[in-house]
């Protein structure tokens, strides 16, 4: 029922997709193809040609495509086979074989199907529908997302508009509040729902305080005027319950609004697969080898969970790409039940702390320091991060600051996990679990 | 007797930190809570600099325009300059990653760089 067959099938060339392949490569696989709808490789760096990409990974600041560059210079050094302008529409697997079935289509070869031994998920994400916008009436030309903005101020070359709010204070609107600026539009303001801002601090800066442009926190849209095309918008602020206070309403003239409403990690394919997923990220619960629920289909990047910085996403995508390669070496499996039963250690993450990628650890598979990265849903100054292996404190770390819009992380060592796991066994506790937490200062 | 207000970017914190400057020269730095803020804050209020993106027009290319950066930073002040400069410009596709541009734009002293690839209409390589 498959029109060929491969190890390895990535689905998306985004930096996630691209050095996925990489590590896949370089690890032995050889029998792999990297699927990619767009016409060019690069995924959503392409579109972003700021600069702040890849000081981790390259130690000097790159632009998008930059740095998209060198990880497509890399994959075909290494010879990895892909496909641009073909789409993957299906996904599924055979439980009692473990095949995966990619269903896939493009202009030249219409509609065929891929069996794979495993399979990456690197769709990225996309921002959320205009439907995020909760106010009654007309829905006038002039609204766009600020990452379609950005798509055609950057690619095609042409402005959306010329007097501009923005909606959400995320880093896309941020950089496009700049970016059309500097080609002559007037930003009047940008309006948060929230008292903080998700974006870096770099960013409201360098792109709206060098421009005088103001933040609006605690604001938020309620009105929009105008049948055919956006003339203006009203702003209000909001109480705590995020209400707008009467009598603060604000009128802006526009023909144009952005909107930064955040993003979500694209995964129809995922849900078609049957993967489990994570009800805060949207993206998939996977082990410390970024695996998921279905053995030997691992996820990376934007499209299990949200990234801000692409240094990581490579980072983790090389991870995932190795253990890719290890599963198809025989390394390793899921399935192996015993392994999974005896010292599956599920990461709980309460008090402040929203999620951790992975969401469960093997000890037996991890390396020897494993990064667990997580999110915070607050702004919190001057507490403490503090990790438990059941009631035994493994780090307790001050920090100064951490907020939703920066990516927090900390690190396990295998030999300490390993001697818990055994001890916690020894001790009659069947399912083992580590805590992240977010606690007050002594 | 002069007082600037500006954000510590260099790290998460985001302090805000208060300069007094007298005839151009630093007088004081407070709300900073480590020496990386003052740096910062010296750098900020004498010689802030930026490195520049944009994007430049191309004609017979697989897109319409090709992203395009200073190569260093150049001084804060001059980016409408630069911006006023590259907008009269437009490139014939290829483009290729790292391709000069514009030889020291606007005047100073920096090349503008392209940062993305345009291939000629109907050349697949
Ligand atoms: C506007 C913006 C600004 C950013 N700024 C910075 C910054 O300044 N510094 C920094 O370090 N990071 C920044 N980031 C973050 C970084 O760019 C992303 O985290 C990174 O690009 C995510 O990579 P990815 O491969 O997971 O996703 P993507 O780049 O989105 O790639 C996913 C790819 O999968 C393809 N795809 C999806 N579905 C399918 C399908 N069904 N079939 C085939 N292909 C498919 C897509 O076409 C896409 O090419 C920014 C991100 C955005 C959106
Ligand atoms: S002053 Fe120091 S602590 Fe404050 S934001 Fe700057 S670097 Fe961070």
């Amino acid at each position: 029922m498959s029109d060929r067959k491969l190890d390895l099938v990535i689905i998306g060339g985004g930096p996630a997709g691209l050095a996925a392949a990489a590590a896949a490569s370089e690890a032995g696989v050889k029998d792999l193809l990297v699927i990619e709808r767009d016409r060019k490789l690069g995924g959503i760096l392409n579109q972003c040609i700021h600069n702040g990409f890849g000081l981790h990974t390259f130690k000097e600041e790159l632009t998008g495509p930059e740095y998209a560059d060198r990880y497509i210079k890399k994959t075909q050094a290494l010879g990895v086979p892909f496909l641009t302008d073909t789409m993957v529409v299906d996904l599924s697997w055979d439980q009692e074989t473990g095949a995966k079935f990619v269903t896939a289509m493009n202009k030249e070869s219409g509609l065929f199907v891929i069996e794979a031994k495993a399979v990456i998920l690197a769709m990225g994400c996309r921002e959320r529908a205009r439907g995020a916008l909760n106010i009654p009436g007309y829905r006038p030309a002039g609204i766009y997302s600020a990452g379609t903005a950005q798509y055609y101020v950057n690619i095609e070359g042409r402005m959306p508009g010329k007097e501009v709010v923005i909606l959400g204070s995320g880093d896309i609107g941020l950089i496009m509040a700049r970016r059309m600026t500097l080609e002559g539009a007037k930003v009047k303001v940008v309006a948060e729902l929230m008292p903080y801002s998700g974006g870096l601090k770099r960013n409201i800066v360098q792109c709206l305080n060098d421009f005088d442009i103001p933040l609006k926190l605690s604001h938020t849209l309620v009105d929009i005027k105008g049948k055919k095309r956006v003339e203006g918008v009203t702003i209000a602020q909001v109480d705590e319950n995020r209400k707008p206070i009467p009598g603060t309403e604000e009128y802006y003239s526009c023909d144009t609004l952005l909107l930064s409403c955040g993003l979500i990690p694209e995964n129809e394919l995922s849900l078609m697969l049957g993967v489990e997923m994570s009800p805060v990220t949207g993206g998939a619960l996977v082990n410390e080898s970024l695996e998921t629920s279905i053995p030997g289909v691992y996820a990376c990047g934007n499209v299990l969970h949200v990234h801000d910085l692409v240094d990581y996403v490579s980072g983790e995508a090389d991870t995932a790409g190795r253990n890719a390669a290890a599963f198809l070496q025989g390394a390793q499996t899921q399935n192996d039940t015993n392994v999974k039963k005896e010292t599956e250690i599920k990461i709980r993450t309460v008090d402040g702390v929203r999620y951790s990628v992975p969401a469960t650890v093997r000890p037996e598979h991890m390396s020897d320091m494993l990064t667990v990265r997580f999110r915070v849903g607050n702004e919190y100054r001057d507490k403490v991060l503090a990790v438990y292996f059941e009631d035994e404190p493994l780090m307790k770390l001050p920090k100064r600051i951490m907020a939703p819009g920066e990516m927090e992380q900390i690190i396990l060592q295998k030999k300490k996990l390993e001697e818990l796991a055994e001890k916690a066994l020894a001790a009659g506790v069947s399912a083992p679990q580590i805590t992240i937490r977010v606690e007050e200062k002594a | 007797m002069e007082t600037r207000e500006l954000t510590c970017i260099r790290c998460p914190m985001g302090c805000q930190i208060r300069v007094e400057l007298e005839g151009g020269e630093v007088k004081s730095i407070t709300g900073n809570t480590c020496p990386r803020g003052a740096d910062y804050a010296a750098q900020e209020v004498t010689n802030p600099t930026r490195t520049l993106t944009s994007s430049v027009r191309v004609r017979g290319g697989d897109q319409a325009a090709a992203s395009v950066k200073t190569r260093t930073e150049i001084p804060k002040e001059r980016m409408m300059d630069i911006i006023r400069a590259i907008k009269e410009i437009e490139l014939t596709a290829p483009v290729h990653i790292g391709d000069i541009v514009c030889p020291d734009v606007a005047g100073t002293g920096v090349d503008m760089i392209a940062t993305s690839n345009v291939l000629t209409v109907g050349d697949g390589s």
